[in-house]
């Protein structure tokens, strides 16, 4: 579980994120939505300690972030914005690398890594080098090296950017499954047919706040719109940024 | 889900990122080329024709027949014997004797005196000019060579005017200098060998250029430091790890280097002028041990600098930049000669310079020297390493783009 108090973070005079507070439970889907900008990004690099907020708490598990950041990085698998690869390594030998890192021993480090690369397909290019591969081969690696600790938590930024049709439809699937093992999973998106689909809750972001944190029925029944795209326009005040 | 021990991976996590970066390095072509290849071997290459090309012109000057043209030579047909026996080829007169020394027509022109065959028989002292221009070094040697001839012929022609008058030679001597020159054959060679310590720095330098700069600029463009950021791993120990890697290679490229020299060593004949030139095993021995503390400091500024770039290629070119570093000591010890002060053995590069010059000399460096070389260097490489942990730890330093 993921629980986000009140956080701040300024840069310079540009306030990115002002007082961001929500929930992700375990065994839900927890959409951050929001047009490009908004603060998605610096909220989820704060969650996973890559930034230390202004103000305000990150609980990982009922572990404080600010007191034991080491602890939340192990309580966590995270997709960043950035994917990148080591290109001279193959893909089996990126997700060892981070699996290391994690402290896995070898032999629940091989059965881990190879359960991930069946269940995301990737069993043809797990033994070439990344460089060359395509954007969808790269976001199945990265997922790969991100969850192969096994985390309770799992945080994804935009993972659908950048994929085809099957390959996105390939990811919420594996997604689905994420949620169906329990586990809690929390990604952002600015698609709204996506959070739509995905989602147990979603929590819209827009000037850095929350501006909604409902269920996507709840949601359309707070804006008195049928359709959730009117909804989100709605909300945020805008449609600037937003993709169907 | 996550049941791991933590006490396994703390012992782990270094080590991981050793063996990471050593792996991925490997399979790159271009930073094996320069850590292994260009690195090491570009020095001693350099340094062999260099030497090759010196050597052979100082020993041709001192056995060719040296031409000279002479203004008067109808004047003085004895002096011309003399420098004939000498070597000299006396040749055609030329209109302006100094003209021809400034373009380098010639190295020395001699000039002599219409009255000089009047004079002499009188036994009136007489003038013959040199025309010689000191700042073309080239020309030096045989300029020393046709004064020596004179001065030689004016003596011997003065011993022989004294005997004439029933006068022993010594009285118009009344003070003989002998030389007597201290150089040893390994001293002589310093002069020469004054930037063989900067190869060696370039050498731990092009070693590990191309991990620091992977290191962080590297990762920040691939976008690859985030994620690893976002691992249970102290920032610190990712670095320590990576310094690591970075001072495995550079040692690697030194060691290569330090074997050319060895190997090459034997090629350069510089007994042929008299000096010696040990760089075998004892000497490769003392240079690796100087130069193991530089290797870390090194990989730490490297590291250091390249953090600030936000590209491969900004880094590139402020590391090059830093490369010119420590050519200062080097160039301040071969344009200067100072007296080596104890103290000067504890400054990082100064130290190495001297200790290395030393060991070429034959002198041996003491273990007092030692110790102040490495205790300095080594204490400069801690600061820089701290200094590259604090660095790292800033929150800018992961963001890509």
């Amino acid at each position: 579980m993921i629980e986000v108090r009140n956080l701040h973070k300024a840069f310079g005079t540009v306030k990115a994120v002002d007082g961001v507070s929500f929930t992700a439970r375990d065994g839900e889907i927890t959409g951050l939505l929001g047009p490009n900008g908004a603060g998605k990004t610096t909220t989820l690099r704060m969650l996973y300690t890559l930034m230390t907020p202004d103000r305000g708490q990150v609980l990982v598990d009922g572990i404080d972030a600010a007191v034991d950041p080491l602890g939340v990085r192990r309580q966590l698998g995270v997709l960043p914005d950035a994917r990148g690869l080591y290109k001279r390594l193959t893909a089996r030998e990126n997700i060892d690398y981070f699996a290391r890192l994690h402290g896995l021993p070898e032999d629940l480090l091989k059965s881990r890594r190879d359960a991930l690369i069946e269940a995301l397909e990737m069993g043809d290019i797990a033994d070439r080098r990344t460089e060359g591969f395509s954007q969808g081969q790269r976001v199945k690696t990265a997922i790969a090296r991100a969850l192969v600790h096994d985390p309770r938590n799992v945080i994804l930024d935009e993972p659908t950017n950048g994929l085809d049709v099957m390959a996105t439809r390939a990811l919420r699937q594996f997604m689905a499954r994420l949620k169906g093992e329990g586990r809690c999973v929390l990604f952002s998106s600015h698609i709204m047919q996506e959070v739509a689909a995905l989602c147990d809750r979603i929590v819209v972001i827009a000037h850095g706040r929350v501006v909604a944190d409902e269920s996507p029925d709840a949601l359309r029944a707070q804006t008195g719109e049928n359709n959730l795209e009117d909804a989100f326009v709605k909300i945020i005040g805008s449609d600037e940024g937003l993709a169907a | 889900m996550n049941t791991v021990s933590t006490k396994l991976q703390r012992s782990r996590a270094f080590l991981t990122v050793f063996l990471k970066e050593v792996k991925e390095n490997l399979r790159d072509r271009r930073t094996l080329i320069s850590a292994f290849l260009t690195g090491p071997l570009l020095g001693p290459v350099i340094f062999v024709m260099l030497i090759n090309v010196t050597l052979n012109r100082e020993l041709d000057k001192a056995d060719k027949p040296l031409p000279v043209p002479v203004i008067g030579a109808e004047y003085a047909p004895n002096l011309l014997d003399a420098l004939r026996a000498g070597g000299v080829v006396p040749g055609a007169a030329v209109a302006d004797p100094a003209q021809a020394v400034r373009k380098q027509d010639a190295d020395v022109v001699l000039r002599i005196a219409s009255n000089y065959g009047k004079a002499w028989r009188k036994g009136e002292p007489v003038q013959v000019e040199l025309f010689y221009d000191s700042s073309q070094r080239d020309a030096n040697t045989s300029v020393e060579r046709v004064t020596q001839l004179v001065e030689g012929y004016a003596r011997q022609q003065g011993a022989l005017r004294l005997v004439a008058r029933g006068l022993s030679p010594s009285t118009a001597w009344p003070l003989q200098v002998a030389r007597r020159d201290q150089a040893t054959p390994q001293s002589r060679a310093v002069l020469m060998f004054a930037m063989l310590p900067y190869f060696f720095v370039i050498t731990i330098f092009m070693g590990g250029m191309y991990l620091a700069i992977d290191l962080t600029a590297g990762e920040r463009e691939r976008q690859s430091l985030e994620p690893l950021f976002a691992n249970p791993v102290p920032r610190w120990k990712i670095l320590c790890g990576k310094l690591a890697a970075i001072s495995v290679f550079s040692t690697t490229s030194l060691l290569i280097s330090l074997l050319a020299f060895a190997v090459v060593g034997q090629f350069i004949p510089a007994e042929k002028i008299g000096m010696e030139l040990d760089l075998g095993v004892h000497f490769a021995a003392y240079v690796l041990l100087l130069m193991l503390p530089l290797v870390l400091l090194l990989s730490a500024l490297q590291s250091m600098v390249a953090a600030f770039a936000k590209s491969y290629r900004e880094a590139q070119t402020y590391l090059s930049l830093l490369m010119l570093v420590p050519l200062i000591p080097s160039a301040l010890l071969s344009f200067m000669p100072i007296k080596a002060q104890a103290w000067m053995y504890a400054i990082p590069l100064l130290g190495q310079n001297l200790g290395i010059m030393q060991l070429l000399r034959g002198d041996g460096v003491s273990a007092e020297q030692i110790g102040l070389c490495l205790a300095g260097s080594l204490a400069a490489a801690l600061i820089a390493v701290l200094m590259t942990i604090q660095l790292y730890r800033s929150e800018r330093l992961a963001i890509s783009a």
